[in-house]
């Protein structure tokens, strides 16, 4: 009998320079099966180069990064394609094919690494659409959606081939607030109801607490702190202090304009 | 000046490995798809591109061949009868055009009119995250975005350099009749006696060598986008004057290659 792996996904001393500066170095952690992982950090601060690195789009100049136990950094072209399609992104700006309809967006990956018959594809296709509940925006182009509802489509492709992993660069950056609650209910529902593990980037504090069963903070490229949202409340590390204390601030005087 | 030339040379060094890996991996990704007994990319999307490259480039390129075959037979008519040999019009005209100027001529229009399609296409599709994303989906974006683009124009740039060549010589047949006295039926006979099935093979070839080099330029170009719009921008002129250089120096070396051991 197999048992699945402890851990989903695994970083192990991973280091990275781009055009001569160091980007990440020494990054370590653990994700379970099942767990959501929320990286925050000040901008540039490696975040998303971290999602890169485990899409395999960036090579890191050394450590291991493990995807079920394997290393992603050895894989060649071929294998690290069959890792990938176990993944799912959602990027930053969702990143749909601009050519194409949103439906057909959901079902470029099925029909291209799945061996699903048409009609099958359409269905799952479909499946996809209501679950973001964008049945009725599926023959628009990207460019007719709201930058909400792009980022609806970015999930509902991420999810066409079930995957054991989702990351999400930035999910909610600049939705309003009904938008990314709504994004947030998803990632939760997928956490909750499918057992999806998934890798969150983002700046939103209120969506980190909310998602993550474990917190990383990226400070010049290195991990600060790594621990539960506990943890990360009751942390005296200073800039960590500071993040949130900001976000408070923020979300305070947002408060307060709104209702003066 | 000595540390500045050597930079640009190793830039361009660099560039070129970068575009014969670029070629290579794109090649692999498809064999490694064929092996795996599925289509390497969509049929629709090849013969998408067949079209533009094709049947789009037709017009542009009758249209021209037309009129520098005609110059061509008028110049070289005006030479030759001070000679009195104003007859060998129809055998140089043919000959140059089969070898030489039709096959150039399409490279160049193909680098700047698909060439620039191609980049920019490509680069508008990097810089909005397109082709990271057919990546990062595990699909390949060499063999799903490039290899259509890049097998279209490859086979279809010796078609035009075919239609290049009989629009150039149908110009010069024109002229020659209409300025020159030489009528339609001497110039046809002069054109079968004196081109040869080499002359045929040496222009088709030199087309293969600029098709490939157009669409390997061009697509790197478009995957090597930074900066957004302004990225897109810049990369679709270098595109074009690096693939017109190119083809142009290209040509030269096949005719050294060819004069050298086919003579």
């Amino acid at each position: 009998m197999s048992t699945a792996p402890a851990n989903l996904v695994e970083m192990k001393g991973v280091r990275l320079s781009l055009g001569g500066k160091v980007v990440l170095q020494d990054v370590n952690f653990t994700l379970p099966a099942g767990g959501v992982l929320v990286v925050m950090g000040l901008s540039g601060c490696g975040k998303s180069t971290l999602l890169g690195i485990l899409l395999g789009l960036l090579k890191p100049d050394a450590g291991a990064v493990l995807f079920k136990n394997e290393d992603l950094t050895r894989f060649g072209r071929s294998k690290l394609n069959l890792a990938r399609a176990c993944m799912g992104v959602v990027f930053q700006n969702a990143a749909l094919i601009s050519s194409i309809s949103v439906r057909d967006n959901v079902k470029l990956p099925l029909e291209e690494l799945s061996q699903k018959s048409p009609s099958e594809i359409d269905a799952v296709a479909a499946q996809k659409l209501t679950l973001v509940d964008l049945e009725e925006a599926a023959d628009k182009l990207p460019a007719e959606l709201s930058g909400g509802m792009q980022k609806r489509a970015g999930l509902a492709r991420a999810l066409a081939l079930d995957p054991e992993l989702v990351l999400f660069d930035e999910p909610s950056a600049g939705l309003d607030p009904i938008n990314s609650k709504l994004i947030d209910d998803l990632i939760l529902r997928l956490r909750d109801e499918q057992k999806v593990t998934s890798i969150v980037v983002t700046h939103e504090m209120e969506s980190a607490f909310a998602l993550a069963t474990q917190m990383v903070f990226l400070h010049e490229g290195k991990i600060l702190l790594q621990g539960t949202p506990d943890e990360f409340r009751e942390t005296s590390e200073p800039i960590i202090s500071d993040f949130l204390s900001a976000f408070k601030a923020t979300e305070s005087g947002k408060e307060a304009h709104a209702d003066p | 000046m000595i540390a500045k030339t050597g930079a640009v040379t190793l830039g361009g060094l660099r560039e070129l490995g970068d575009m014969v890996w670029m070629a290579q991996a794109t090649l692999a990704e498809v064999l490694e798809r064929l092996a795996r007994g599925r289509a390497p990319f969509r049929l629709e999307h090849f013969f998408h591109q067949c079209n533009r490259v094709g049947a789009g480039s037709v017009p542009m390129v009758v249209l021209l061949s037309v009129f520098i075959g005609l110059t061509m037979a008028l110049l070289t008519g005006y030479q030759l009868r001070i000679f009195g040999m104003v007859m060998l019009v129809p055998a140089v005209v043919s000959v140059s055009f089969t070898r030489e100027m039709g096959p150039l001529f399409t490279g160049i229009v193909l680098a700047s009119r698909i060439g620039a399609a191609y980049t920019a296409e490509l680069g508008a599709m990097t810089a909005g995250g397109e082709v990271d994303a057919i990546e990062g989906m595990g699909i390949g974006a060499r063999r799903f975005l490039l290899a259509p683009r890049m097998l279209a124009i490859f086979l279809l740039t010796p078609s035009l350099a075919v239609v290049s060549i009989v629009s150039g010589i149908l110009g010069a047949a024109f002229i020659s009749h209409l300025m020159l006295n030489i009528s339609y039926g001497f110039f046809q006979d002069q054109v079968l006696t004196n081109l040869l099935v080499a002359d045929v093979v040496a222009g088709m070839a030199k087309s293969l060598v600029f098709g490939t080099i157009i669409g390997v330029v061009s697509c790197h170009k478009g995957l090597s986008v930074q900066g957004g719009a302004a990225g897109v921008g810049t990369a679709t002129t270098s595109s074009v004057v690096t693939a017109v250089s190119a083809v142009i120096v290209a040509d030269a070396f096949c005719n050294i290659f060819i004069i050298t051991f086919f003579p």
